[in-house]
């Protein structure tokens, strides 16, 4: 399968990022490691007419303290943040989870901004991500703004993000020596999660349960105020929109959000 | 447009559109038969070479995104004396195939795990190879390849490459 026909411009930094972005607009694409975008457009599914690289633009990839949260660049591998000791100690579960993306030779190329960008609900690291809270930092024309986590993702493919705008960093709490846990249910080892949900600090994340990935806000409240873990796990599939495919229908996929719940709150709790 | 980077030691520069894969470009550019494209999705592995050091499928990559990058396929793992290098070698003598189809991928992403990990235990092996599969589902002499080739030291984890490799 052969991408259609596209207008290729390397970015040496963000600037020239953007401007090819002012230029283009939504006829273009920006390709980082390109193992979601390149896939799609093998199969026509998008066909973008100027793709931007920024894979060469340096110092877009990091993983470093500021404050009390942890500033990862937008073009860190999942590799690099499998494998970052800054991450392991201070935000230990986005490492783990990296971990669990597809498989090596996908985490050799693969970001973390690109599968930010990207939007897909069945996506490992943005229900990390959820879960923990944070900002997405973009760029665009007039600066740099932060949108929060809970509002950056707003449908399948589709973000807060404008067309002229690129992701540039990921902000998110420190959580240090807090439990955490992450399930997820796949046939094979590197396949996109059926169902998975990451809990850490109260709060808990799941995927591939609707249109983006989306909090279990029932288990969180009930988890507030001081049920126990069984009872609000029990509640994990509440106001989400599963769907139905080859993989799994609505009521496996919510019963898969419950049993996943339950045991990454355990995990999360030390208890396993 | 044009492109530059180093294929098995040697510079090259090509002229090719944008939209060429690294796959087909090593494959019909530089003649290169070895990497093979199994399910042209992300998923078999068939198409795995190093760049720059680390393993990746050359089905998902754009050839003018290697631009400057050192790259290696099957081909460019012997040395000049034609010494098999020790993970083919191991895959040979523990017979770690059967069609042979996923070969090429299998040995280049094996390179991977064993710069990474030069001694893994089995299932750090099967974890490392999760990205490749077998259709003739010959794992188990594919995971013994490995090991066997582990034994070789840290050879087994590099390619001649100037740039070395590191998973």
């Amino acid at each position: 399968m052969i991408p259609g026909a596209f207008e290729y411009v390397r970015a040496g930094s963000v600037e020239e990022a953007l401007t090819a972005l002012a230029e283009h607009g939504e006829d273009a694409k920006v390709l980082a490691g390109g193992h979601s975008l390149l896939p799609l457009m093998k199969l026509r599914l998008a066909m973008p007419t100027v793709l931007v690289d920024i894979s060469r633009v340096p110092d877009l990839s990091y993983v470093r303290v500021e404050g009390d949260e942890v500033a990862i660049g937008a073009g860190t591998r999942h590799f690099e943040l499998e494998r970052s000791d800054v991450a392991r100690a201070e935000v230990p579960l986005l490492p783990h989870v990296a971990s669990r993306v597809g498989d090596p030779q996908v985490r050799h190329r693969g970001t973390l901004g690109g599968t930010v960008a990207h939007s897909d609900p069945a996506s490992d690291l943005p229900t990390a991500l959820l879960a923990l809270g944070g900002d997405v930092v973009v760029q665009g024309p007039n600066g740099r703004r932060s949108v929060p986590v809970t509002e950056f993702w707003l449908g399948f493919f589709e973000t807060a993000l404008e067309p002229d705008e690129l992701v540039v960093e990921l902000r998110t709490p420190r959580t240090g020596s807090t439990g955490w846990g992450y399930e997820k249910f796949t046939r094979r080892e590197n396949d996109w999660p059926i169902v998975a949900a990451a809990a850490v600090d109260g709060r808990v994340a799941l995927a591939n349960m609707g249109g983006t990935v989306v909090r279990a806000t029932a288990t969180e409240e009930a988890l507030a105020r001081g049920a126990s873990t069984a009872e609000a796990a029990a509640l994990a599939d509440e106001g989400t929109s599963p769907s139905s495919d080859m993989h799994a229908d609505q009521d496996y996929r919510r019963h898969l959000a419950r049993l996943l719940t339950r045991r990454a709150l355990e995990t999360a709790a030390g208890a396993s | 447009m044009q492109v530059s980077m180093t294929v098995n030691g040697e510079e090259r520069t090509d002229d090719v559109e944008p939209r060429l894969l690294l796959a087909h470009y090593l494959r019909e550019v530089c003649d290169l038969r070895a990497t093979n494209i199994g399910c042209d999705t992300t998923s078999c592995g068939a198409c795995t070479v190093i760049v720059d050091g680390l393993s990746v499928k050359s089905c998902t990559v754009l050839a003018v995104s290697a631009e400057g990058a050192e790259v290696t396929t099957l081909e460019g793992l012997s040395g000049p004396d034609g010494e098999l290098h020790p993970v083919p070698a191991a895959f040979r003598s523990e017979h770690g195939l059967q069609c042979g189809f996923c070969t090429p991928g299998m040995v280049m992403a094996a390179i991977g795990v064993l710069a990474a990990n030069p001694e893994p235990s089995d299932r750090e092996v099967r974890e490392g190879l999760e990205g490749n599969l077998c259709r003739c589902t010959g794992y188990h002499n594919i995971v013994r390849a490995v090991q066997t080739a582990a034994q070789a030291g840290p050879a087994a984890g590099q390619v001649p490459s100037s740039r070395g490799v590191t998973a």
